[in-house]
């Protein structure tokens, strides 16, 4: 089963209020995924050249302990902010030396995100839990993904929970199954993409960061998915300054697109939709099989 | 009489029209806000009428009571529907109509795929379009669009008919153009009426089975 929802504002003056909504709609698609939740949000972009990492530990980790290795070993001038099982991490290194550096020393926490504007926290429970733990609804920023979790191939754990990330800022939340994904896991480790767990939904952000590394824009990537990747989907995709949707061929995982002039959502169903400012003069549709929707600000 | 949802629970509202009480009565409901399940399994001779945009499975395996929603529908509309009537004033999601055995449903915008799948004796008019791989394996019944169909349109269809004012973007296997004969034109004339569609019946195309895969063919064993 699964929910996902996206939440990209046009209207600046939305952005204060980006947590609100975004918790109201993840709220709403409980019911498609019980048991964990996780979400993406776009704010508080560092400068360029700058790095922010999210780390996930869990109740019982030390992340003054972690601060100090980090600031010992990658960057003196690094600042740690926890935020109950994860941590956001300032970085003023190279992008690919601190996921390499995280990767191979520190093995008591896991990187959900990294780039100059994403963070990604993500836990088992229950999405009303999950948010309160976090505390999104106090959270600002341009846009936002997240996803309900009703397992059905893989173990209920906080790592198998989405949002995905394998690149700069990029993320993916997916509602369905891939069958493809552990072939193309190979061919994508032997290309240098990085992957953290057994999970198809991770290979879908991993093939994406793959083809965007190569050159092609988001758009490119999205029209070579649909060549390459088999199963059911429906992903909803967030990047550094964008957000786009797409449903496989076959099209029979849910989806819903509204749009108003201050506001563009995505959501398995109406429901969530429902909950923003402005909904009843929403043009609301179903988007269309094989099909790119995206929007993008100027950076 | 008028239930509120935001106040009421979905159930309580079922539970009614499920029992002798709604007959006859005259029901608007508000504030849908896209909640499954509503007026599923309606029993009695009534009307509903719903103020919004529904989730999941609305009026679905409805006998008798007449429906309607003013918005769209999710997936499931009319699932498995008996008798009755249902309008939708917007678009419909996919799978609408799915196994329904009678009655009449109207899409007065477009459905998605896999409209009237599996149909077994319901009448669905599509006002806008429809999506891929409508009407697949239907059994019974009658598919009425007014626009456009998308891929696939009847694929493995048994005698259902099929009415296209538009173009198909292709029929699926087994399903074929057939001609446009007197006791054709008045059945569509006759659905357009109940359906208020202002439409010619002499502007629609008619499909069904070439029912070539109705028996084993011994040449085909080598497929299997």
């Amino acid at each position: 089963m699964c929910g996902i929802v996206g939440f990209y504002t046009k209207n600046p003056a939305l952005q204060s209020s980006l947590g609100v909504h975004l918790s109201a709609m993840l709220v709403q698609m409980a019911d498609r995924g019980p048991d964990s939740a996780g979400f993406a949000i776009y704010h508080d972009p560092v400068d360029a050249g700058l790095i922010k990492v999210t780390l996930q530990g869990d109740h019982d980790t030390d992340w003054q302990l972690i601060g100090q290795k980090i600031a010992e070993g990658l960057d003196p001038g690094a600042r740690i902010s926890p935020i109950a099982t994860h941590a956001v991490v300032s970085l003023s290194v190279d992008g690919e030396k601190a996921v390499e550096w995280i990767d191979s020393n520190l093995d008591e926490v896991r990187m959900t995100s990294n780039g100059r504007s994403i963070e990604i926290f993500k836990e088992k429970g229950h999405p009303q839990e999950v948010v309160e733990t976090f505390g999104l609804e106090d959270m600002a920023g341009t846009h936002a993904l997240g996803h309900t979790r009703m397992a059905t191939e893989s173990r209920v754990t906080t790592e198998h929970s989405h949002p995905f990330s394998t690149g700069m800022d990029l993320c993916l939340v997916h509602n369905g199954s891939l069958s493809n994904h552990n072939r193309l896991r190979e061919n994508l480790r032997a290309d240098g993409i990085r992957f953290q767990t057994d999970n198809d939904s991770e290979v879908a952000a991993g093939y994406l960061t793959w083809r965007l590394k190569q050159g092609a824009t988001l758009k490119q990537s999205m029209q070579a998915a649909l060549a390459d990747l088999d199963g059911f989907y429906t992903f909803a995709i967030g990047t550094k300054n964008g957000f786009a949707v797409l449903r496989d061929p076959i099209a029979c995982k849910p989806a819903v697109l509204a749009e108003t002039e201050d506001w563009v959502a995505m959501s398995s169903e109406y429901r969530s939709i429902a909950q923003l400012p402005g909904n009843e003069k929403a043009r609301v549709w179903e988007p269309k099989p094989a099909t790119i929707y995206s929007w993008e600000r100027e950076s | 009489m008028k239930f509120d949802l935001s106040e009421q629970g979905i159930r309580e509202f079922n539970r009614f029209l499920h029992g002798p009480e709604s007959r006859g009565a005259l029901v608007e409901v508000d504030n849908p806000s896209g909640c499954h399940n509503l007026a599923v399994g309606a029993l009695q001779n009534c009307q509903v009428t719903v103020n919004g945009h529904v989730g999941y499975y609305c009026a679905a395996m409805n006998q008798h009571a007449e429906i309607t929603v003013c918005g769209n529908a999710g997936p499931g509309l009319a699932e498995n529907m008996m008798s009755g009537t249902v309008r939708v004033q917007g678009n419909a999601s996919q799978y609408c109509g799915a196994t329904a055995h009678g009655g009449l449903l109207v899409v007065e915008g477009n459905a998605s795929s896999r409209c009237g799948i599996s149909l077994k004796g319901m009448d669905i008019i599509v006002g806008g379009s429809i999506g891929h791989m409508s009407a697949f394996m239907a059994q019974t019944g009658r598919l009425v669009v007014c626009g456009d169909a998308a891929e696939s349109m009847g694929d493995s269809i048994y005698e259902a008919r099929i009415y296209v004012r538009g173009k198909v973007a292709s029929p699926g296997t087994d399903c074929i153009e057939k001609s446009m004969e007197e006791e054709h034109l008045r059945e569509l004339e006759e659905l357009l009426d109940r359906a208020q569609m202002n439409h010619s019946a002499k502007e629609f195309k008619r499909y069904g089975s070439a029912r070539s895969l109705y028996n084993f063919d011994v040449d085909n064993a080598s497929l299997y």
